[in-house]
């Protein structure tokens, strides 16, 4: 291609390429300002309401949203690629950092993935605890989610309730391994600490404590008349789409699929507990909204069932010194607050991975943005974004 | 001239009234300044009572409990940059926050805080506030407008929209209460602020009663159509922080910000000033009919100076609990005197002479703060209205039942 052949696209990334044109055209864009009635307008990446470094180009007519283009690589870390120069065991810490408020299950998701590349069991004591501290992550996870999202569309006030809430959970995370946010908490082949002493009436403790605090949650939303106006029938997708574009989690849930890694591909040993998957029927922000609500209901149920029955054992299976898994590939998923979080390791029979792809449930989420918004106003935009429950960490890795 | 000044004391009507410019001036100034102070303590109200619903403690470092957080705050903005966008409209940047708080301040002029304590008394006076206080709308689509940056735009847009929609509804209930003040046996109503007082002092009922529901309904249209129109939370989608980032000032910063934020407060107090003359009786006291004779009198009056006593013991109280560590000491003290100002106040409200002529100011400042606590309740209970739903609400909701409470107030008000 010649250089007279380039469009002005093409020669303006060329010239600089930090710039990003938008794909998004104004249907007439020789029109002066005034008469023109279309507008683009950048939602990010230095915006308090796109969770992170997000960037959103809308199109706007008035309020009304004609198509959207996300721009995402803002966190770019390079983790997948870090992975290769990193033995399995230091890798082991980075995942941490990708959706950082539901790290332990990012550990959890990797562990498993390279046990299973071993054939290792971890011992059931070590599964437990992993499902204990798995299930109280997701119930923190939802919880932040619940305060940015209401804060977002306009209360205020939940945010501090959840942030109070979190923070026993937080500190039962301290206490166990002596992080808060990037735990670290799991080995492959298991876990490295023993619980500490009081661990499990901590647990009880906070089993006993926060169904009250989720019911006054709720009092101030579920049946408040601007929420209810302002999420249902908003940003809805439909399961088919949902399955096309291979959205899980939640949002999946409350589009009406019974489709939960949990129940479905038992990792760890989920078989063994009794709970529910609650699903929605609309897909419409209200019914994600609440199926999220019910989730940590049930997150509190495995929790109950986890901690009367752990067994005493040991925590750490038995692992080679060197990690050295065969030559092979596998591919785990487990299923994260936010859906379906998969590894995909392959191994070249050396002590570092070959490569280690991951499927990060909110990248894959974030597709089905522009299905959920186009046609409806800007202050969905927010909602939206919110509902998906979006951790840019995690999106650009 | 000694004689100009003075003779103004004897009269008992507003200086504008009188036609005694001196006196107005005064009146202006006092005004003026009190509403700046009154801004600055709501400033410093709605961040502590806002912190209390959300279990934070809000303000606490600059002097006891944070007092002195607001005069902080305003130093820090005096002495920012001043910065303008090189791509924005100069001229009218620069004058859209002036005009904004001219339109919050001026109506002012006409706010009854007693019989006599107002700069004047026009006899269109509720429509003067009206037309006056809808004159910020100009400056708000004027910030949108010269910022030339998108987030301004579409803020100022929605504000414009907003505010003169609501304006038909509250405009609708505002008429529904001139008409009972037309309800005496000459069958002449007014429009003047005072007049509408002393309508409520001779029918012996505040308007909010009147015609029970009706009163209360128009009463309740207006409450919700005034936070609508001051841009407060649940429809403060003007500069709904989590779309717009700040809608139309989110090029203002420093002293200019400041000034839109002096306005926003000081139209608030401006309407529910409104508020409290329509349908609360102004400056009544409770019960001035049926709560009568010395005993009683003198009960109501001693109200404002038990009032400043209970604040003067709440700050001793502040003293008390104080953490004992030499690092607190200041500031113990500081509360200390603070708490002794106010009782200092409390003791001269005491005073015959002064007792009786705060009275009025004491009532009418009660009812407003009633609805300033109202408006940060709102804040920190509701999501946020969409644009389109804020719209419904306006024409689809509140102005039909406004226009039925008009027209059953008119039929009530022949018929009876």
């Amino acid at each position: 291609m010649g250089e007279d052949q380039l469009g002005d696209r093409e020669r303006a990334i060329m010239t600089d390429p930090t710039t990003y044109l938008s794909h998004l055209e104004l249907s007439e864009p020789d029109k002066t300002f005034l008469d023109s009635n279309e507008l683009i307008i950048n939602m990010g990446p230095q915006h308090p309401a796109t969770h992170g470094v997000l960037r959103v180009i809308l199109k706007l007519d008035g309020e009304k949203v004609l198509g959207t283009e996300c721009v995402i690589g803002y966190l770019h870390r390079g983790v997948e690629k870090i992975a290769e120069h990193r033995t399995y065991t230091m890798f082991n810490p980075y995942v941490d950092r990708m959706d950082y408020v539901a790290a332990v299950s990012n550990g959890l998701g990797y562990c498993e993935a390279v046990e299973k590349l071993m054939n290792i069991e971890a011992p059931p004591r070590a599964k437990y605890i992993r499902v204990i501290l798995t299930e109280l992550n997701r119930l923190a996870s939802h919880q932040l989610w619940l305060g940015t999202h209401a804060l977002d569309i306009g209360a205020m006030t939940p945010l501090f309730y959840t942030f109070r809430d979190r923070e026993e959970i937080l500190k039962i995370f301290e206490k166990y391994c002596g992080a808060r946010l990037t735990t670290h908490a799991f080995r492959i082949g298991g876990c490295q600490y023993e619980t500490y002493e009081g661990f499990e009436d901590d647990v009880k403790k906070f089993l006993d404590f926060v169904p009250p605090k989720i019911d006054e949650y709720e009092e101030l939303l579920t049946t408040n008349r601007i929420w209810l106006e302002r999420t249902r029938g908003v940003g809805k997708i439909s399961a088919a789409d949902c399955k096309a574009l291979g959205v899980t989690g939640p949002v999946l849930r409350a589009s009406g699929v019974k489709w939960d890694i949990r129940k479905a591909l038992p990792y760890a040993n989920y078989s063994e507990y009794d709970f529910e998957i609650p699903i929605g029927q609309n897909g419409d922000t209200y019914d994600r909204y609440l199926v999220r609500m019910e989730e940590m209901r049930q997150s509190l149920r495995i929790i109950r069932q986890a901690v009367e029955r752990i067994p005493e054992g040991p925590i750490m299976a038995k692992v080679p010194k060197v990690i050295k898994p065969p030559v092979g590939e596998v591919y785990h998923s487990i299923e994260a607050p936010k859906g379906e979080l998969g590894y995909f390791v392959v191994s070249d029979g050396s002590t570092q991975p070959y490569r280690v792809r991951v499927r990060p449930p909110s990248f894959v989420n974030l597709q089905a943005l522009d299905i959920m918004v186009r046609g409806q106003l800007v202050a969905d935009v927010i909602a939206v974004i919110g509902t998906l429950d979006i951790v840019l960490g995690e999106v650009d890795r | 001239m000694l004689d100009y000044i003075t003779s103004y004391l004897g009269m008992n009507t507003t200086p504008g009234q009188a036609g005694n410019i001196f006196w107005a001036v005064v009146y202006i100034m006092i005004v003026f300044g009190g509403v700046s102070v009154a801004v600055m303590a709501m400033n410093w109200l709605e961040r502590k009572a806002l912190a209390h619903f959300q279990i934070r403690l809000g303000p606490m470092r600059v002097g006891p409990h944070g007092l002195l957080q607001p005069i902080a705050d305003a130093l820090k903005l005096f002495t920012k940059e001043d910065i303008i966008p090189s791509e924005a409209d100069k001229l009218v940047f620069w004058i859209a926050p002036l005009i904004i708080l001219c339109a919050s301040f001026t109506v002012y002029i006409v706010i009854p805080f007693g019989p006599t304590h107002a700069v004047t008394d026009l006899n269109i006076g509720i429509l003067f506030m009206l037309g006056v206080s809808s004159l910020s709308v100009l400056g708000v689509v004027m910030a949108g407008w010269a910022s030339n940056s998108h987030y301004p735009l579409i803020g100022s847009l929605r504000s414009s929209a907003q505010m003169i929609s609501y304006e038909v509804a509250m405009g609708m209930a505002v008429v529904s209460a001139i008409l009972m003040t037309s309800l005496n046996k000459e069958g002449t109503g007014t429009l003047s602020m005072i007049g509408i007082v002393q309508a409520q002092q001779q029918q012996q009922i505040w308007f909010l009663f009147k015609f029970f529901p009706l009163g209360f309904i128009a009463f309740v249209i207006f409450a919700i159509a005034m936070v609508a129109e001051t841009n407060r939370a649940p429809f403060d989608l003007p500069e709904a922080e989590s779309e717009l980032t700040a809608g139309f000032h989110t090029e203002y910063s420093g002293l200019r910000w400041s000034l839109f934020m002096l306005g926003e407060y000081a139209a608030m107090i401006a309407v529910s000033s409104i508020a409290v003359t329509l349908w609360l009786g102004g400056w009544l006291r409770p019960f001035p009919n049926t709560l009568t004779g010395d005993t009683w009198d003198l009960v109501f009056s001693l109200f404002p100076g038990f009032t400043f006593l209970a604040l003067a013991l709440v700050a001793f109280v502040g003293v008390v609990r104080m953490p004992k560590h030499p690092y607190f000491r200041i500031q113990t003290i500081g509360l200390a005197g603070f708490g002794a100002v106010l009782g200092l106040i409390g003791l001269i409200l005491f005073i015959p002479p002064v007792r009786d002529r705060i009275q009025d100011i004491f009532w009418f400042v009660a009812k407003v703060a009633v609805f300033m606590y109202l408006y940060i309740w709102y804040r920190a209970t509701f999501p946020r209205y969409r644009f389109d739903q804020l719209m419904k609400v306006g024409w689809k909701v509140l102005l039909p039942i406004a226009i039925g409470v008009l027209i059953l107030t008119a039929i009530l008000g022949v018929l009876l």
